[in-house]
């Protein structure tokens, strides 16, 4: 065998097997509907096969680098994400009403896109450097390791990457052993500061759970989206009208039908049949991120596999749920299904983390 | 702190992340349930309604209007077509500032005062997304100007429309009526009846006249295109057509050239015509005049116009044959002579010393004869041929109020006679009870005197006397008038024969009904009030004159001196029949402020019969009246 295949192979031989079968079935799926929602544009089909090709590669990268070194990188980039934060907050530019986007000359950037994985690789850093002796003030510090970045993101404001960045440190928090009374404590208090949240909220964040209670109320404005949206998995019934066939998503009912309401094109081109199967992958996907975590060697390896794998259905569920119209509309594409380069990169990045995991046990114990 | 409990025990700590792993396992379970829970909902359990949702949002209806029924006389001549044409048409809210706009399309075309007019009063009348015509037939030339600046003018749009035009002149205004916009009224009657969606391509809907009494066949059946539309509503392609069915045509029992020989004969005088086939009742000629233009209308008439129309001292928008109630006056006797001798009061040979006065018993009043000294000896046909009020006056007290009300309603007076027109007034018919019930008095003896001639409460309008004479010429089958002879499916071509309508028959013993007759036909002869009238006719007429003071129609008293004399003079009435023997026309003719019977009425009457039975026309008439008979 010539060296560079050898390479090549013991390269690959880093990929979770399971994981890869299940992430190339979605990114199938995810092409077949976004064929179908953009009219078969090439550019779009085109713009699609590069992301997906350059989010696997990332994938394939990451699985290579052993989680010790990963755990490393945790630090420099948590404080670089939140130093970005605060430049936002001071420079930033502000694109429909909220401050998210930093200039960066060559390209407009969201610093808050940086914090889905520092965040959780942080914490997981800091937690296997404690590993062991975990007490209260180590909780503590996490809390306000999640607290900084939430609090300058919501700021911005966008409540919604706030909230889906939170959920990280928080399921990091919850595997790390965060008790159960703080929990149960926190989560009474939250419901009891629901008022005063309410009532801190922007006018549009008001708006759209107020429209997600009564959708009729702004059928040509906020409610239109969820309103199509749920007409189409609704008129896709048990077997979906079929590929290409959905007129909501055909005739152009359907808003932002390649990325984030992705799942509407899905829902009534496959029907209940296909979301099943949808909803199935991705919880084989979850299932085999916590026989990761369970058999992961390192602490760090345990809390990033686990919270990784939380975290996508996080996604998964607050992306379905909104287009199906339980959940406010919040800008979350829907994990591999979505169409969009930065998303897709970062989602295979944290499989190439869990394949790195998962894969660099086994290297270990042998 | 105290709850951080250390844990120095790795194992242990391993066996709590297990643990946690566990309970994040039923939580991502819990929310895949929720959201397989969400979409069994939304795609099983409602998944009908959804399904009819995105139809609805798929699938639009475009109404296609059908075509209006085209309406012709009993010759083919058309009196009522369409014609497609080019409207300019304002949706006001499109618009940023309707004055500026108006300007802007003054400079570029000529609107006219009246236009402005006309669409401002539909504006009003209008909601804020409605198209209001601003100006219609519009030139090629206009159109061009418009569509070359169409850019400039939001709100503004150039469509073609379907219009109406009623090519028979004034004249046939009363029969054809007219069709207008639809309004709110109108679109809530259609609402109560159910017949809204077939009107969601309309604009017009008929008003008055054959247009509304006929608009169920005249308008059709709207079709529907089915059409997929995107989300911005562009069609995207033609799934199904529902043609429209077209309405369907009317032919007319009418004969708009006797029509306009009628109309001629009336001169500078104005009144109401008709003339009824005995046989059918079909409406040979309906003439009330002044007419008016109902081309006024189809667009929406202008204010000014509308209330030079309306306030017109000789209200040309009331049809006098429908709903002109008149005295019957001397009209009355050939039905009283008949009432007579039916119900055995008199007999034929019967005859009256008439010394030109009548006075009840144990009463000094003088009812008074027409004729001044009296006729002399008068009998039932003489009574007749000479119009003797006295004869009458007697034969009335002897028949009482009761038995004449029972008599005379058999002819159908004091009630609608059931023309395929809407409108119709019934006139009244009086008796002891109406009088009871409306004024809560008693009946006075002379109250049947006057009775007897026609005068008094009696009422009527031109088309009943026509419709009972018509019973006198049939023999005493009672028709209903109708001015449609038959339909036509304009796609299957065949005309279909409408029913004439029959109320009955009244019996009536032929030796009395033929005296009466020959009564009438000696109204004609020389000696008869009316002989003058059909000298050197080379037919038969059997006629009654009569005349009637002004009740129905009460003109403005403050009008031009020169026609006030006229106008005070009595409403002159004949009615008539021919050929005598074989009657095949019957006319009822109301002359307004014409004096006597005889000397206007009659004459017009027979230059009807002159046409209709030997196809002459007046001598006088006008060139462009022989035009439109070409």
């Amino acid at each position: 065998m010539p060296r560079t295949s050898h390479w090549i192979v013991r390269r690959l031989s880093h990929l979770d097997g399971i994981l890869l079968v299940l992430v190339l079935l979605l990114l199938g799926i995810s092409l077949a509907v976004v064929a179908s929602a953009s009219g078969q544009s090439p550019a779009r089909i085109s713009g699609l096969l590069v992301n997906m090709g350059l989010a696997l590669s990332v994938m394939v990268v990451m699985a290579n680098i052993p989680p010790h070194l990963l755990s490393k990188v945790g630090p420099p980039l948590y404080v670089a994400g939140v130093v970005l934060l605060i430049g936002v907050a001071l420079f930033g530019e502000i694109r429909n009403g909220s401050r998210r986007w930093l200039n960066l000359g060559f390209m407009a950037f969201q610093p808050s896109e940086l914090l889905k994985l520092a965040l959780p690789l942080m914490l997981a850093w800091y937690f296997q450097r404690n590993e062991g002796l975990l007490r209260a003030k180590h909780f503590l510090t996490g809390a306000i390791l999640l607290l900084v970045p939430f609090l300058l993101i919501l700021r911005q404001p966008d409540l919604g990457t706030a909230l889906m960045i939170g959920a990280s440190g928080f399921y990091l928090l919850f595997f790390a052993g965060l008790p159960w009374k703080v929990i149960l404590g926190g989560g009474i208090l939250g419901a009891a500061a629901l008022p005063v949240m309410w009532g801190l909220m922007h006018d549009y964040q008001q708006r759209r759970v107020l429209t997600l209670l009564d959708p009729s109320s702004d059928p040509l404005g906020a409610g239109y989206h969820i309103i199509q949206s749920t007409i189409a998995i609704g008129s896709g019934g048990l077997f979906g009208k079929g590929w290409m066939q959905g007129t909501q998503n055909q005739l152009d009912f359907i808003p932002e039908r390649t990325t984030d309401f992705v799942f509407a094109v899905f829902g009534e081109e496959f029907g209940y049949a296909g979301v099943i199967l949808l909803v199935g992958l991705y919880l084989a996907i979850v299932a085999r991120g916590l026989v990761i975590a369970a058999r992961a060697p390192t602490l760090f390896g345990r809390l990033m596999a686990a919270t990784l794998s939380l975290n996508l259905f996080t996604y998964v569920f607050v992306n379905m749920g909104m287009v199906s119209g339980i959940l406010p509309v919040v800008g979350v594409p829907l994990p591999l299904m979505s169409y969009g380069g930065t998303a897709l990169i970062t989602l295979l990045l944290g499989m190439g983390i869990l394949m790195s995991v998962a894969t660099h046990r086994q290297l270990n114990k042998s | 702190m105290k709850y951080a409990t250390p844990l120095k025990n790795l194992d242990r700590e391993l066996a709590r992340f297990h643990g946690r792993l566990k309970v994040g396992a039923v939580f991502v379970a819990l929310l895949a349930t929720a959201l397989l829970a969400r979409a069994f909902y939304l795609q099983i359990v409602q998944h009908d309604y959804y399904i009819q949702r995105a139809e609805s949002n798929r699938i639009s209806l475009v109404p296609a209007a059908p075509n209006r029924g085209l309406i012709l006389d009993r010759n083919g001549r058309i009196l009522a077509e369409n014609y497609s044409a080019y409207t300019l048409e304002v949706t006001r809210a499109l618009l940023d500032n309707l004055e500026v706009t108006l300007a802007e399309v003054g400079k570029l075309i000529e609107i006219t005062p009246g236009q402005l007019r006309r669409f401002r009063r539909l504006l009003s009348e209008s909601h804020e997304f409605e198209t209001v015509p601003l100006k219609s037939k519009l030139t090629d030339e206009e159109v061009a100007i418009l569509a070359a600046n169409r850019y400039r003018l939001p709100g503004l749009d150039v469509k073609a429309r379907l219009f109406r035009n009623y090519q028979a002149g004034p004249g046939m205004a009363h029969v054809l009526g007219f069709i207008g916009r639809i309004n709110d009224r109108d679109l809530k009657k259609l609402r109560e009846d159910g017949r809204e969606q077939n009107y969601r391509g309309s604009v017009h809907i008929g008003k008055t006249g054959l247009e509304q009494s006929y608009e169920t066949l005249l308008h059709g059946r709207t079709g529907f295109d089915q059409m997929e539309t995107d989300s911005s509503g562009r069609a995207v392609r033609m799934l199904s057509r529902i043609p429209p069915v077209p309405g369907k045509d009317l032919r007319l029992h009418l004969d708009v050239e006797l029509q306009a020989v009628a109309e001629h004969a009336f001169g500078d005088y104005l009144g109401g015509l008709v003339a009824l086939d005995p046989n059918t009742g079909g409406v040979l000629a309906l003439v009330s005049k002044p007419g008016f233009d109902p081309n006024l209308f189809v667009d929406g008439i202008d204010p000014e116009t509308w209330k030079s129309l309306n306030e017109s001292p000789e209200r040309p928008m009331v049809n006098r044959v429908l709903r002109g109630i008149y005295p019957p006056g001397s009209t009355i006797k050939p039905f009283m002579a008949l009432a007579g001798l039916e119900l055995g009061v008199r007999k034929a040979s019967d005859s009256i010393v008439d010394p030109g006065y009548f006075s009840l018993p144990n009463s000094r009043h003088q009812f008074r004869d027409w004729k001044r000294g009296g006729h002399g000896v008068v009998d039932l046909r003489r009574s007749i041929s000479q119009s003797c009020d006295i004869y009458y006056y007697r034969l009335a007290v002897d028949m009482g109020i009761d038995r004449m009300h029972d008599y005379l309603a058999k002819f159908g007076l004091g009630e609608k006679t059931g023309i395929d027109l809407e409108g119709e007034s019934s006139g009244l018919l009086p008796s002891r009870d109406w009088k009871q019930r409306r004024w809560k008095q008693p009946w006075y003896p002379g109250e049947t005197v006057i009775a007897g001639i026609g005068q008094g409460y009696h009422l009527t309008t031109p088309l009943q006397l026509a419709a009972a004479t018509a019973m006198l010429a049939n023999g005493g089958r009672r028709i209903e008038p109708r001015l449609v002879q038959a339909v036509r499916d304009p796609l299957a071509h065949t005309w279909q024969l409408q029913p004439g309508g029959v109320r009955g028959q009244v019996a009536i013993d032929p030796a009395h009904l033929a005296i009466v007759r020959e009564g009438m036909m000696d109204v004609m002869r020389p000696g008869g009030t009316a002989a003058a009238s059909v000298a050197g006719a080379p037919y038969t007429v059997a006629g009654k004159t009569g005349t009637a003071q002004v009740v129905g129609i009460k003109q403005g008293a403050r009008y031009d001196a020169s026609r006030l004399a006229r106008q005070h003079r009595d409403h002159a009435l004949f009615i008539a029949y021919a050929p005598a023997e074989n009657p095949t026309i019957v006319v009822a003719v109301m002359v307004e402020n014409g004096g006597s019977g005889s000397g206007t009425a009659a004459p017009v009457a027979r230059a009807v019969f002159d046409y209709y039975l030997t196809g002459k026309r007046p001598g006088d008439m006008k060139l462009e009246a022989n035009d439109a008979a070409d």
